[in-house]
């Protein structure tokens, strides 16, 4: 272990003396690309496999079926407790005594700024760019169905946390994995735990912060021109040292306020373009129903559009991946469940209302080009996604839709991009250490060692062209969705209780809202 | 019968102005009781990172000794010491609605707060503390200049 840590920093240092390396050294680069390709190939072959015939990847089914199991088990929950959860993220049933401690609204806000980002923005106009308006009905779906899967796991986040004595938490899935299957008197919570924390580390190394870095870089390119990515990378590598080594909160507090308000902009500007559109809003609507059913012409036809809307709200608001449990976890209260309520919310938020503006927008705003004689969409000239104004895809895409209202919001969109990425990063250098404390335990020095790996790879994200690596990382993340869903199966019986236990106590007056 | 006067506390020489009065009101009175309350400013809706949170509650139990040891320890002692029935209490929360409410909550009569010098743009847009506690109040207010 020492080893590998050794030639790991000692590659990172090399890395770091000589950023220039990384960025013109193309045939290093290439070939450290496809050193590390052949080695997690399989890995990231086997977890984003499709099923025999279709372009399905197993690992949407095995998201989606769980949210589709935990949504029956719990019978609706998300829908016969959406309106309750509103009331405790309002603080209706919040204690006045408890003031001063995280409260249910910070709790979702911080878990939300983790998930909110280039899912919403990018993801989407990859979904309707390949499936059509269609896939924004599955998205819809997807997203319906995940609300149960938060809520299952986010309640055992909280239910079997660790309160330490001086105060502080820790919880998330390597705790209910061990504790509840301990509880349970069945074996192997504690390699589910360990198994869960590596695939976070590795998840939080990669898709939480090299992707995100390389993305952030990738648009300020784009306003500024192309520069060296390692420049990009230290300053961003900077910012999140001084953050979460520095405890520089400032730079953090400004940020956990302004990437909400980017949030409510792009919504807002979203709302005020779909207005703008109102005689089309109708035609819209009926673009994603007709779409979701016959695929108006996109390539896979129906298959096709439900494939890229459960993928890309899968992908986007990461129920089931057992992140978000992390993140509740802090939560003072004294019902677990509570929790579990409140973060139903988050794919609805995430998936049900920011991806579907996104989605609207650009099928409002016209950007999928539709062939006037069949009243189908066009392929474009490879044949895999539908041909668009100017032939933009992925976050250009969204650019454009937005930018063909207000001229200025492509530079707004930027910002935003390189907050929300600036904000995941710290969501999951928290997640990160979370796992990390788990597999090697608390302490100043192990949590500072892995905060500075983090930071090392920020440069790296950014300097980088580094696909293999985000493919394993990505896949390390979904390999979490594995782990945590399989222990869900056997915990969720805990989870019912608690609901059965608390829904009691809510219809019989004993749990009641505080004046305040 | 024993009547309840609320003093607001914010730390500084404020707080003594409030007090001073607070203390002329309670020896005209057979029977009275000051209560000297610092609110520590916090809001349920406000965005912290995953790391604020999990400490929070460590946070927020040293906040409240910090207040309790600095602020409101000293001024109920220098009360008692006076010759004075009194008490103190730290909550979290919008000073105007936590004094408010730990004044209806204790059935003071009376909430005794100083002005303060705040010229701030935030106190110009949405008023100052002192100014949303006279405007909300359940109780009479006094306003120390």
């Amino acid at each position: 272990m020492r080893t590998i840590k050794t030639l790991g920093l000692a590659g990172m240092a090399a890395l770091l003396a000589n950023p220039a390396l990384a960025q013109d050294a193309p045939g290093l680069d290439e070939k450290i690309n496809q050193a590390f390709a052949d080695f997690t190939g399989p890995f990231v072959s086997f977890i984003f496999a499709p099923f025999p015939g279709t372009g399905f990847p197993w690992i949407v089914g095995w998201l989606v079926v769980a949210a589709t199991v935990f949504t029956l088990y719990f019978a609706f929950v998300q829908l016969r407790f959406f309106s309750h959860a509103i009331s405790l993220v309002k603080g209706d049933y919040s204690d006045p005594n408890d003031a001063g401690e995280v409260s249910h609204f910070q709790a979702l806000a911080t878990a939300l700024s983790g998930t909110v980002g280039l899912g919403n923005i990018a993801g989407v106009a990859v979904a309707v760019g390949i499936g059509g308006p269609g896939a924004t009905f599955w998205m819809i779906v997807a997203g319906l169905l995940g609300m149960a899967s938060k809520f299952t796991e986010c309640t055992l986040g909280v239910k079997y946390r660790n309160e330490y004595e001086d105060g502080t938490v820790s919880g998330g899935p390597m705790y209910y994995m061990s504790k509840g299957f301990n509880e349970l008197g069945l074996p192997g919570g504690k390699i589910l735990a360990v198994l869960f924390s590596i695939f976070c580390i590795l998840g939080a190394l990669g898709g939480g912060n090299m992707f995100q870095a390389n993305q952030a870089h990738q648009q300020i390119a784009g306003i500024v021109g192309d520069y060296p990515g390692w420049i990009t990378g230290l300053v961003f590598a900077g910012i999140v040292f001084a953050v979460i080594v520095g405890g520089l909160k400032s730079i953090a507090r400004v940020t956990e306020k302004v990437v909400p308000f980017m949030g409510v902009m792009y919504v807002a500007a979203a709302l005020v373009i779909i207005i703008m559109h109102a005689d089309q809003i109708g035609w819209a609507f009926g673009q994603i129903f007709a779409g979701a059913f016959t695929g108006l012409g996109v390539a896979g036809g129906m298959v096709g559009a439900l494939i890229q809307g459960f993928r890309r709200a899968a992908f986007s608001n990461e129920a089931g991946v057992g992140s978000a449990a992390i993140a509740h976890s802090a939560v003072r209260t004294k019902e677990p469940i509570t929790e579990g309520f409140v973060s139903l919310l988050e794919p609805f938020i995430d998936t049900v209302v920011i991806c579907t503006m996104t989605a609207l927008v650009i099928i409002i705003t016209q950007q999928l080009i539709v062939d006037p004689e069949t009243g189908n969409y066009m392929l474009n000239e490879a044949g895999n996604a539908i041909a668009t104004v100017d032939g933009n895809s992925g976050v250009s895409l969204t650019s454009a839709a937005f930018g063909s209202a207000f001229s200025w919001f492509p530079y707004l969109l930027a910002i935003a991009v390189v907050l929300f990425a600036f904000s995941t990063m710290i969501s999951w250098s928290y997640y990160g250490l979370k796992a990390w404390t788990y597999l090697f335990g608390e302490g100043h020095t192990k949590e500072l060692v892995f905060k500075v790996i983090f930071c090392i790879f920020v440069v790296i994200g950014a300097a980088a062209n580094l696909g293999p690596v985000i493919d394993f990382s990505d896949a390390a993340i979904f390999a979490m969705a594995v782990v945590n869903v399989f222990a869900l199966y056997f915990l969720m019986k805990k989870v019912r209780e608690e609901l059965e236990s608390y829904s009691a106590r809510l219809k019989s007056g004993e749990i009641r809202k505080f004046e305040h | 019968m024993t009547v309840k006067i609320v003093i607001g506390l914010d730390g500084t020489e404020t707080g003594d102005r409030a007090i001073a009065f607070a203390k002329d009101q309670a020896t005209r009175l057979d029977a009275c009781e000051l209560l000297c309350a610092y609110v520590i400013e916090w809001s349920p809706f406000t965005f912290q990172t995953p790391e604020e949170n999990a400490t929070r509650h460590k946070r927020r139990e040293e906040e409240i000794a910090t207040a309790t040891d600095r602020v409101v320890d000293p001024a109920v002692n220098a009360l008692k010491e006076a010759g004075f029935n009194a008490s103190g209490i730290v909550r979290h929360g919008d000073v105007a609605e936590t004094l408010n409410k730990i004044a209806v909550d204790s059935g003071a009569v009376q909430i005794v707060v100083a002005r303060a010098s705040g010229h701030g743009f935030t106190n110009r847009v949405f008023g100052s503390s002192t100014q949303n506690l006279v405007m909300h109040a359940d109780v009479p207010v006094t306003v120390v200049k």
